[in-house]
Formats: structure tokens, C-alpha cells, sequence
């Protein structure tokens, strides 16, 4: 994500979308394959790993989904689960949706459907870098992180007779990575008088998220410890 | 390639419901100009959400909601905390993060 500076000329953007979308890969790969793995042990057939990939798209929501499956638990749960899973995508997508007003709303619909954790995060960590979002840009990066989950998916419900183990290789630490490094990204853009109070906000959080996690699931966690530690960052940030 | 067709319903309504707080922001924004506040609110957003995703990971609910240290994960996020300063890179941060959890599974 580092590379030089690029003069965005649409295809260039697109291409470079691609380009920064390459570092995630191998969380969604893995993750992506061990969905497929699961999904077939699960009962699902390659197909509906597929369709699973393909209309939700959303990595701990679909594992959540076959655990729920499998204890036959009723549609209108499932649902309503996955639901709350995702529902921190609304705070990411407000987030990101400033930087886009100037595209149709056609284009915007295409941001929001492709939105995830990590596309977000380097999002995000590019629009505090250049200060702005090319169109192109992020359709590269979407595109090639949807695909790529897709193949993901279906060649873990495809392999997955054969390699189960994921966890043995730290394959799924690769998220958490992941997160780990667009957050340091992003703290290392942030001006050095900001650094602190976001230091402070990050201590803050670590102890906001130990102590919800007594009380609610970690999804409902995630949301009410955002919106809680955000609100104190304005507050603090007078 | 065979298709429950229960089982179809519930992926198309876990999708709608997976897309539209996916979209719905991306058409308030467009349309309608947020307050200064809320504006300044968000840019807070992405530094709390990574951290809280971080967090929660490295915290185990055990039956009852009692909650303690995933250890296997703290044990790496130390390491991978410092390649992603030292290095500042996504890929090799990622790499080398699961290098870590996998040389600490193999150790415990």
C-alpha cells in the first residue's frame, strides 16, 4: 500500500485498486477456504457454498450461519443473527461514504455492495493518506477482493476433504493480522498531536471491550464499543 | 450441485439483510449533508472499529459469558504489533503474523 504516489487516471486507478487489494489476499483466501471447508462438513452443497459467498459475502457471518444450521435453528434467527454480525458495516460504510458523494448513486450502491472489514480498512487508510477516494480505485479493489472470496469459498467446498486444519497453520490468525496492521496504518498517518489521544481512545477501547464482552456477544460488542469510544473521541478532542 | 430450497431463503434473507447496511449509508450520505459533528464523529470510527475487531479477538467467552485471555492470540499479537510498526507493511504483517500463530501452535 505504500507504493508511490500514482496520478489516478481511471484505468491506472482501477489497476491500482487491484494492486491494493494483493496484501489482503491471503486473509481472504484463507479464511475464504476454511468458509468452504466448513460449508461442505456442514452439509452444503457446492453450490449453496457458492450462493453463500456470493449473496452474503461476509466472512464471520457465514460461519456463524452453517454453526446455526447445524442446530437447526430457526430461518428467522439465522437472519436476524447474520444481521447483527454485519451490522458494523453501517458504521463503516458512513464512514466511507463521505468521500464518494460525487459518484451516481447507481456507483454508490456498488461501493456499499461490496463493502468488508478489509476492503474498508484500506479504504479508509487510503483516504487518510491522499485525503480522497477514486471511483475506479475502489471498484478495483472490491472487485478483485469479491472474486477472490468467491474462488475462495468454492475451492475450499471443493478441497476440503482433504485439508482440514487450518487453524494448525495460523491461517486463522490472518484476519487479526490484518486488523493489526491497518490499524498501526492507520495511526501512523495520523499527525503526531493526535497521536496521543488516539493512544489514549485505543486503551480506552481494550478496556470498554473486556468489560461489554462480559455482557454481550462479541458482534454486539464490536458496535457498542465503537460507537461508545468514537463519541468519547469527540468529546476529548475539543 | 443441488439446492435446498429452505435453505436457499435463508441465504437470500441473511444477504438483503447483510447488504442493506451495507448501501443505506452510501445513499444518506449522498443525499443529505451531514452535521459537522457527526462528521468529526466518524473520522474516529475506523481507528475504534479496527481496535474493537483487534480486542475482541483477543478475549475468550467461556460458558457464561466468563471472559478471559485467548492466549494463542496475545501471544501473537505481540509480534505482530511490532512487524506492523517496524515494517508498516499489510502483506508482511499478515505473513509474518501467521508465521507466528503457527510457530506458537506448534510450541503449546
Amino acid at each position: 500500500m505504500q507504493q508511490e504516489a500514482v496520478s489516478y487516471q481511471s484505468k491506472n486507478a482501477f489497476i491500482q485498486g487491484v494492486k491494493d487489494c494483493i496484501p489482503t489476499l491471503l486473509g481472504y483466501l484463507s479464511i475464504g477456504f476454511a468458509f468452504g471447508v466448513v460449508g461442505t462438513v456442514t452439509g452444503l452443497s457446492l453450490l449453496e457454498v457458492a450462493l453463500v459467498a456470493i449473496f452474503i459475502y461476509a466472512g464471520a457471518a457465514q460461519f456463524i450461519l452453517c454453526a446455526l444450521l447445524v442446530t437447526n435453528t430457526p430461518a428467522l434467527s439465522i437472519v436476524f443473527t447474520v444481521f447483527v454480525v454485519n451490522l458494523r458495516h453501517f458504521l463503516m460504510s458512513l464512514s466511507i461514504a463521505p468521500y464518494v458523494t460525487r459518484y451516481s448513486t447507481l456507483r454508490n450502491i456498488g461501493f456499499g455492495t461490496l463493502l468488508t472489514d478489509e476492503t474498508f480498512g484500506v479504504a479508509v487508510t487510503e483516504a487518510m493518506k491522499s485525503k480522497k477516494i477514486y471511483g475506479r480505485w475502489l471498484d478495483g479493489l472490491n472487485v478483485t477482493a469479491y472474486v477472490s472470496w468467491i474462488i475462495a469459498c468454492v475451492a475450499g467446498g471443493y478441497f476440503g476433504h482433504w485439508i482440514t486444519d487450518v487453524e494448525k497453520w495460523g491461517l486463522d490468525f490472518a484476519l487479526v493480522a490484518m486488523f493489526i496492521a491497518l490499524l498501526v496504518l492507520q495511526l501512523s498517518e495520523t499527525n503526531k498531536s493526535k497521536l496521543n489521544m488516539y493512544l489514549k481512545l485505543i486503551i480506552i477501547m481494550f478496556i470498554t471491550v473486556y468489560i461489554l464482552l462480559n455482557f454481550f456477544s462479541t458482534h454486539i460488542t464490536v458496535l457498542i464499543a465503537t460507537l461508545f469510544v468514537a463519541t468519547l473521541g469527540v468529546w476529548m478532542d475539543k | 450441485m443441488t439446492i435446498n430450497s429452505y435453505l436457499f431463503w435463508i441465504i437470500i434473507g441473511s444477504g438483503l439483510v447483510t447488504w442493506l447496511p451495507r448501501i443505506i449509508p452510501f445513499l444518506f450520505v449522498k443525499n443529505i449533508q451531514l452535521p459537522k459533528v457527526i462528521l468529526k464523529w466518524l473520522t474516529f470510527v475506523p481507528v475504534c472499529i479496527l481496535s474493537a475487531l483487534v480486542f475482541t479477538n483477543l478475549f475468550e467467552q467461556g460458558d457464561s459469558r466468563a471472559v478471559t485471555f485467548n492466549l494463542p492470540y496475545v501471544f501473537a499479537f505481540i509480534p505482530t504489533v511490532l512487524i506492523a510498526v517496524w515494517t508498516k507493511s499489510l502483506f508482511l504483517t499478515v505473513a509474518l503474523g501467521v508465521v507466528s500463530m503457527a510457530v506458537i501452535r506448534f510450541i503449546f
